[in-house]
């Protein structure tokens, strides 16, 4: 029912024109869409406890809208509102982490910067010094989803005892958020930079925050291969439709067999990583409740993550090869899905990445 | 889709696994994990006798009704039974094309005479059964049988003349079940019949295939002359296709738990060699070993979502149509997987003059899997037409 109530939004809001549009705006996204979808949806508030305003729902409903805008290309800072949610729930009760959780509920913008992506996507880039009265934040993040637009910016930074998790007011002297231009036009990135920025104890929502940021990156990894399989889902199905219009030797060119066993491996590929999507978000809402480990919860997304990935390049780049010469036009849209797959296949850690990470799970103990 | 089963489900696998544990042991301990796919010629009368014992447990048979015998075991049960025998290493199964095959068309088509004759000595273990589909001229394409069936009127039997190939089992089993030609002026196909026919007798020859494994668990069957009562005829001459086809549209997905439990099992073992010789700090053993975990969980999830469906609708749903491929594919890399991991002892055999360990015959007979049962390519046809509504393949001038 919650699919069905999310196509009939996208249909609404998303369509290609409408993607178009957004995409080339200066801010990346349609505010007043976003707005609606605040009201009228209400997505933003499915990871956030009916305490604060929110829905208190899990993943299992959250995939299937973030899976419906995969689908469209939406392009929506609501992912990024939703990781933030993420990693505030985590942090510990109090008066500043609150009113964040119930500002992203009436539908503020905030964003987490975790990382200046040094190597892979580890590295904090932000440096906090200790003060009489609280900290001076200078440093650099990298790849923070529509960083640029956010009112509030969850900062990772070092300090002398270790990672800790700041909030900062994006209008603070000696912030600046830059939208960075980028390969994939629908999902937009921001360049954060912060120099001397005051803040006091009470914004800092996390010491130790290591555990909170991994969990959280995990947790982002199930909500971004939704994304994936709706958009690999969308390529086979995009395909399958021009395949069968297009008529070359006198017959649809769907009815060749090469064509076909194509079409046959994207499904295969796209219907297995939404079984793995599936399951994971299954896995993280027991997470959520405390009945899964966070090692649970980083299995799982990293097979998802490693599958997903491959399945949406895959079909992306099949879809293009299957609409033969207009799939490389900017005006046919499946180009637009290749970006955003190869986007979101790297986007916090490429396939091989979360092999590895498989890997040593499976490996690295005792004989 | 649900990870998990419900309550009265897992007291159901408690009961399975507790026979289980209680029964295969003793005598039959040799035989545990044997049997399997790629091992079907070995143990053979140790495995009779324990299909009896299941038969005694009431444990054959367990989806069909309890008029026959059964327990009316709903899908999530069948599938929770063959995950607990896989788990318990219960050797393959030697009644299963009875059970799973034979039997289901029975009661779908049979007559009442037909199901009492037959149905029993499934049940009980007691009788066995092999399948004559293909042909040497009817591989993936099944409806090209040239088989003959033909009335003779003086004795009101069927005489069958023709051959039938890859037939597991035939030397050990009872009857085997063949479509065949019963109006030669009729193509493809039209014009077939489905019989019951019963191996022991002078018509009937069967000749083993020795595999690339060195090994034979399929045969050939030549029929010449072969007798089959008027009584054993399912349904009419020129309904063969029709039951043939129902008859396939009774593999439920209801084995694919238990044979992921196998996998797992080969997974397992390829990882603690890994472990043990070194291969495991290579980085594309690595990759490859963590891609061959990931494809097995997405194997699991795929079936769980087919499970879910089934509730609610009866064909399973578009997931089913990607199994076969899925596996197979899965299967066969696996093999090769296998090999990469041993390395160099991988050239070197258990013994001569050609005795295979385990992942030796693993990586050889994995080339089976993309082939019997429909192709990878037929699948990807049936997936293309079926699943996503692409144009059929055009018939040749013979159809």
């Amino acid at each position: 029912m919650l699919a069905d109530t999310a196509a009939a939004f996208m249909d609404a809001v998303s369509d290609s024109a409408a993607t178009r549009v957004a995409m080339a705006s200066e801010d990346g996204f349609d505010r007043a869409v976003f707005e609606r979808l605040c009201q009228e949806m209400y997505w933003q508030g499915i990871l956030v406890d009916e305490n604060h305003g929110g829905l208190g729902l899990g993943f299992v409903e959250l995939i299937i809208a973030l899976e419906a805008m995969g689908e469209r290309l939406h392009c929506s800072p609501l992912y990024s509102v939703c990781v933030a949610s993420l990693a505030l729930r985590q942090c510990a009760s109090s008066d500043y982490r609150n009113q964040l959780l119930e500002q992203v509920c009436a539908g503020s913008i905030i964003a987490l910067a975790h990382t200046n992506a040094s190597i892979g996507w580890s590295g904090v880039g932000v440096d906090a010094v200790a003060t009489a009265n609280g900290w001076l934040l200078t440093g650099d993040a990298r790849f923070v989803p529509f960083g640029h637009v956010a009112e509030q910016l969850l900062v990772a930074a070092n300090t002398a005892d270790g990672v800790a998790l700041f909030a900062i007011p994006a209008n603070e002297q000696g912030v600046t958020c830059m939208r960075a231009p980028t390969l994939d036009q629908t999902r937009a990135m921001a360049n954060l930079s912060l120099d001397k920025v005051a803040v006091t104890d009470g914004q800092c929502l996390a010491r130790n925050a290591l555990p909170l940021l991994t969990s959280t990156t995990d947790a982002a990894r199930i909500l971004l291969t939704a994304d994936q399989v709706g958009g690999a889902r969308q390529c086979l199905a995009m395909s399958v439709d021009y395949v069968g219009e297009r008529v070359q030797f006198g017959r649809t060119i769907a009815s060749f067999q090469a064509i076909k066993h194509k079409a046959a491996d994207m499904m295969v590929k796209a219907e297995s990583a939404r079984s793995l999507l599936y399951a994971a978000a299954c896995i993280a809402d027991e997470w959520l409740q405390g009945n899964a480990s966070a090692s649970q919860l980083q299995e799982a997304a990293a097979m998802v993550s490693a599958c997903a990935g491959e399945a949406y390049f895959f079909c992306a780049g099949t879809g293009i090869q299957l609409h033969g010469g207009v799939g490389i036009t900017e005006e046919y849209d499946i180009q637009l899905y290749f970006k955003r797959a190869r986007s979101t296949e790297d986007y916090l850690g490429n396939p091989a990445s979360q092999r590895e990470v498989i890997a040593q799970q499976l490996l690295d103990g005792e004989v | 889709m649900h990870l998990r089963f419900s309550a009265e489900d897992e007291q159901f696998r408690k009961q399975v696994a507790d026979w289980l544990n209680d029964n295969l042991c003793g005598e039959f301990a040799a035989i545990r994990g044997r049997g399997g796919p790629g091992d079907e010629h070995v143990f053979v009368a140790e495995r009779k006798a324990w299909e009896q014992r299941l038969a005694e447990g009431g444990w054959t048979c367990i989806g069909w009704p309890e008029a026959w015998g059964g327990r009316e075991a709903s899908i999530e049960q069948q599938v929770i039974f063959n995950e607990e025998y896989a788990r318990a290493g219960g050797p393959g199964r030697v009644g299963h094309i009875g059970e799973t095959l034979t039997g289901p068309t029975l009661l779908a088509f049979g007559s009442a005479d037909q199901q009492a004759k037959y149905l029993p000595g499934i049940r009980a273990g007691r009788e066995l059964w092999c399948q004559g589909y293909s042909e040497p001229g009817a591989g993936s394409d099944l409806a090209n049988v040239r088989t003959k069936a033909e009335l003779d009127e003086a004795s009101g039997q069927w005489i069958i003349s023709g051959q039938k190939v890859w037939t597991s089992l035939a030397h050990e089993s009872d009857f085997v079940f063949v479509l065949a030609r019963t109006d030669s002026n009729e193509r493809a196909h039209k014009g077939l019949g489905f019989f019951l026919v019963a191996m022991d007798q002078p018509g009937v020859t069967i000749r083993p295939i020795t595999q690339l494994t060195g090994t034979a668990e399929f045969n050939e069957v030549f029929f010449d002359g072969a007798v089959c009562s008027g009584d054993d005829i399912v349904g009419e001459p020129g309904d063969g296709w029709k039951v043939a086809m129902g008859l396939l549209g009774f593999e439920r997905g209801v084995s694919t738990l238990g044979q992921q439990m196998l996998f797992q099992t080969e997974l397992d073992e390829i990882i603690r060699i890994a472990k043990t010789n070194g291969s495991a700090q290579d980085p594309m053993i690595r990759q490859r070993i963590a891609d061959a975990h990931i494809g097995l969980r997405a194997m699991r999830y795929n079936s769980m979502r087919m499970l879910s469906g089934a509730a609610d609708d009866a064909s399973l749903g578009r997931e089913a149509m990607i199994y076969k491929l899925y596996w197979s594919t899965w299967h066969r890399n696996l093999g090769k997987l296998a090999m990469d991991v041993l390395g160099p002892d991988a050239e070197l055999l258990e013994s001569g003059p050609y005795e295979l360990n385990r992942l030796q015959s693993l990586f050889l007979f994995t080339r089976a899997d993309t082939i019997y049962g429909g192709t990878n390519q037929i699948q990807r046809n049936i997936i293309a037409e079926r699943a996503l509504g692409m144009p059929k393949e055009s018939r040749g001038a013979t159809h």
